[in-house]
């Protein structure tokens, strides 16, 4: 994209390389559907001898949801933890539509990590709230310290946020007064906060007790319903099949297989897929 | 304890505790705080990836620890004019005491960061925070309340530790005790009752450190 055609790009972000936050407190910016936010080619990465991530190529659009399923140690976290500069690739390139482009193989600067990380935000498998400070002030953390938003603003931003998913009577409470589920719904809105183009999720229910699980995926369903885009890594292969826009199979750090959920779940064309699938469908048999 | 002896007690009592409260504490309070820093610097140091930053940091604690305080004071009071470094008796005491403290709380510091589970640093770092800020604003909170437990028993072996001082005529609490006790040759009551005194300095110090302790438990479930 030519710099002309960026100052006349709708969907181009602010400053800081987000968009303005919409009216409605959970509602992505309004942008295009189908135009490809972010595209990943030969993404590589090893952990001394082990090989995790052996060339993953990855294209997610706007308002799509992508999910990766697999057994443990497919490499799926590592795919999502290497979106948000939690993990950097040997090689392979990272490009967001409207910056950054990174190329691992040539090594990345401090300031590439960052304007990656501007790009998305990170729901974690343990929700990583911070425990010394209250709901409120988890949520605002981001906005306020980083991304200088005026303080009032922030708050009111929040609260709405917080509303929207059933937690305004938890604003004031620490992270260790919460239910798992509910620690789990101030991670995805301390997320939402930043107003990333992209929602990252680390396998955000499966730290959580059975009859919890039901209540963080109702917001994730959501939050799909609404537009967000997002790149989701679960176990939860019935709720995938609901949310998913794509989803892609990985075993061995490889995508084996990637299609409409109907598809991969209904008629997988890979041996491996099948074989997951048997396993966590019918386990017993 | 016969009436002249009760009297030396009551006479020598707020002599004793003005030695303490315009030595013995200012002493300990001012090389505490300047410990602290150096031992966040040392444990900052420790921890990081370069390897001529740890190293540094690692000798610097292996001699402290290694060697004792009055050792270190001598050397720094008595051993330095020879190299022509004179330095008075209080600026003496608080070099040693601060190098000590840093010493023995880079550990206590480094390791209440290690404390802190990684998904602390990396849901800062997602947030868009630099690794500074995070260490700011996420980490070293949290270490705090780890690490106030281990640097108050820190600071009240220090607060005993500055009798030390009066080694190298400095006037606290010790020397106040001494100078009494040598001129009314009552050794075994004025040495008690420096000991009472300090036991009540103490004192006060622990309550201090529950009342932090409540403070930084606020936010965990008990």
């Amino acid at each position: 994209m030519s710099p002309s055609e960026f100052e006349q790009d709708p969907t181009r972000s602010d400053a800081a390389g987000r968009r303005p936050a919409a009216g409605d407190p959970l509602a992505p910016g309004a942008t295009p559907d189908d135009a490809v936010l972010l595209t990943a080619r030969g993404i590589r990465k090893s952990f001394g001898e082990n090989e995790v991530l052996r060339s993953i190529d990855l294209e997610v659009r706007r308002g799509e949801v992508v999910v990766l399923i697999g057994p443990s140690g497919s490499g799926k976290t590592t795919v999502l933890r290497s979106l948000n500069g939690l993990e950097t690739p040997d090689s392979g390139v990272l490009d967001f539509d409207g910056g950054p482009e990174l190329d691992f193989a040539a090594g990345i600067t401090k300031q590439g990590r960052v304007a990656m990380r501007d790009r998305s935000a990170m729901v974690f498998q343990q929700h990583n709230l911070f425990p010394h400070m209250t709901v409120l002030e988890n949520v605002i953390e981001g906005p306020v310290r980083v991304q200088r938003v005026p303080r009032a603003r922030a708050i009111a931003d929040a609260e709405a946020l917080l509303e929207r998913v059933g937690l305004s009577d938890k604003r004031d409470a620490y992270p260790f007064a919460l239910s798992g589920g509910q620690q789990q719904r101030v991670g995805i809105v301390r997320a939402l906060a930043l107003r990333p183009d992209l929602l990252l999720f680390d396998e955000p229910t499966s730290a959580l007790d059975p009859e919890l699980v039901g209540e963080v995926l109702k917001v994730i369903k959501e939050l799909a319903d609404e537009g967000w885009t997002m790149v989701v890594v679960t176990h939860e292969l019935g709720f995938a099949r609901q949310v998913a826009d794509e989803v892609l199979f990985m075993d061995g750090g490889v995508v084996v297989e990637r299609g409409a959920p109907k598809d991969i779940f209904t008629n997988p064309a890979e041996e491996r897929t099948r074989r997951f699938l048997d396993r966590i469908l019918r386990p017993l048999d | 304890m016969d009436s002249s002896g009760w009297q030396l007690f009551l006479d020598s009592f707020w002599p004793i505790v003005w030695g303490g409260l315009g030595g013995t504490i200012p002493l300990a309070l001012a090389s505490f705080a300047i410990g602290i820093v150096l031992a966040l610097v040392v444990a900052l140091m420790r921890i990081s990836k370069n390897r001529v930053l740890s190293g540094v940091a690692r000798f610097y604690v292996s001699v402290i620890r290694g060697t004792p305080l009055l050792v270190q004071l001598f050397v720094i009071f008595y051993g330095m004019p020879a190299v022509g470094i004179v330095l008075d008796p209080w600026p003496s005491a608080i070099i040693a005491f601060s190098l000590n403290v840093g010493g023995y709380a880079a550990e206590i510091i480094r390791a209440a960061i290690l404390s802190v589970p990684k998904g602390q640093w990396e849901a800062g770092y997602t947030i868009g925070m630099s690794s500074g800020t995070t260490l700011r604003r996420i980490i070293l909170p949290q270490a705090a309340r780890v690490s106030v437990p281990p640097l108050s028993n820190t600071f009240i072996s220090l607060v005993k530790d500055t009798s030390l001082a009066s080694l190298i005529l400095v006037t606290e609490l010790f020397r106040v005790s001494e100078e009494i006790a040598a001129f009314s040759q009552e050794f075994m009551l004025i040495y008690l009752e420096a000991a009472l005194i300090y036991w009540l300095f103490c004192l006060v110090l622990s309550s201090g450190q529950s009342a932090l302790e409540r403070r930084l438990d606020r936010y965990v479930a008990v």
